[in-house]
């Protein structure tokens, strides 16, 4: 796995389980590969991976069964879909809008783009 | 399990290497030992091993000295040297001679890592190229099981997909409560692995800390104006630097800049990460 360094390895491992949820790779209720088996993916110490899961359990998205392994939880898409959701306003949104601000990108400008886009991906 | 007290080494005629080194390692951790050339890594290294013997202070392996060099302690410790010689043997008769020291040794993980390796038992180890002869040593060594796994420049000689499978196989490696000190200058082939730091400057541990508290207490990037109190920077103008972290979002530690920085800051890293 190709890290980037201003993210600590861990939330870049959750990043990377997120989106195997999203794209439904791990579907609600499916067992996930075990701490050990994600640290070889992705070539990590245990210890890092550990922290990857724990920071899962704790926000709900997958839960484990003690001596079977972690599984998606049953409500685990909508879960990621919040908390992804979340980021991206609260993150990436205020980046584009200081942007915007800067160069001087209206409303009305973006809207055009935006429908530009959804067209063309038609 | 490895402690490491009060412990100064020279050779003959020739200044201290290590002085009133302290060290304490643990099971379940990759250890990273870094230091500029010449700073005494390759001997503490065989110190560890019982290879070198200290001059005053202790090397014990669960209350054993490891000078003492016995079967009980040989048996839980293997090094693999940055250099080294191999007899002119087939991997499997080497493989049949050596694997008996270790009670621990298990064969299906050997054979297992030589395939991984792209290697085949019956290829002779004198006809194998420099970094095909360490890959056999490092599956050797991994699959001792030995309790502590000491490995100096482990990555020296090996091809880009080899670095890799090596990463693989010592991710799967340390969860079971081994203890490995890898000694490095290719920071990079390894930072993913390590979670704890050890750095040697002038003779002295001048820092020992695991990861997880320096990215609780110290934030690396580049800095804009106004984040907080810069403690070292590379170059003018938002060159990559280390910070108190504070409130900032953690960040993952850039082992190179903490390298050079320990090695100017000393006190103040080390400072900031006792807060």
């Amino acid at each position: 796995m190709d890290f980037d360094n201003s993210k600590p390895i861990y939330l870049q491992i959750v990043d990377f389980f997120y989106e195997n949820i999203l794209v439904k790779q791990w579907k609600e209720g499916a067992r996930i590969p075990s701490v050990r088996e994600v640290a070889m993916m992705v070539e990590v110490n245990p210890n890092t991976a550990i922290r990857a899961f724990n920071h899962l359990q704790d926000l709900e998205v997958i839960y484990n069964k003690r001596g079977i392994g972690y599984f998606v939880a049953e409500d685990g898409y909508a879960k990621v879909l919040d908390i992804k959701r979340k980021e991206f306003i609260e993150q990436n949104l205020p980046d584009v809008f200081k942007k915007m601000g800067l160069l001087g990108i209206g409303l009305e400008e973006l809207k055009n783009a935006y429908n530009q886009h959804k067209n063309e991906k038609k | 399990m490895l402690q490491v007290k009060n412990l100064d080494f020279n050779y003959p005629n020739r200044g201290f290497v290590l002085r009133s080194v302290d060290l304490e390692l643990k099971p379940g951790n990759i250890y990273g030992l870094f230091g500029k050339n010449g700073e005494g890594k390759s001997t503490l290294i065989k110190i560890m091993a019982g290879l070198l013997f200290p001059k005053s202070g202790i090397c014990n392996l669960n209350h054993t000295q490891t000078k003492k060099r016995s079967p009980k302690t040989l048996q839980e410790i293997f090094l693999v040297p940055e250099n080294f010689e191999l007899p002119a043997l087939p991997i499997s008769t080497f493989e049949k001679i050596n694997s008996s020291f270790y009670p621990n040794f298990s064969n299906e993980q050997f054979y297992g890592l030589l395939e991984e390796f792209q290697l085949h038992p019956s290829n002779k180890i004198s006809t194998l190229s420099f970094g095909q002869k360490k890959k056999v040593l490092i599956a050797f060594g991994i699959a001792t099981n030995t309790k502590i796994l000491l490995m100096d420049e482990p990555t020296n000689g090996l091809d880009i997909p080899s670095k890799s499978q090596f990463r693989k196989v010592m991710a799967s490696a340390v969860d079971k409560g081994q203890c490995i000190v890898v000694s490095t200058h290719q920071v990079r082939d390894l930072h993913s692995l390590i979670n704890h730091v050890i750095i040697l400057d002038n003779s002295k541990v001048i820092f020992d800390h695991p990861l997880e508290i320096i990215s609780k207490n110290l934030w690396f990037g580049r800095a804009t104006q106004d984040m907080g109190e810069v403690i070292y920077s590379e170059g003018p103008f938002g060159g990559r630097s280390i910070l108190t972290r504070k409130n900032l979002d953690e960040t993952e530690v850039d082992l190179e800049l903490l390298f050079n920085g320990v090695l100017q800051e000393t006190q103040n890293i080390n400072q900031a990460i006792k807060k």
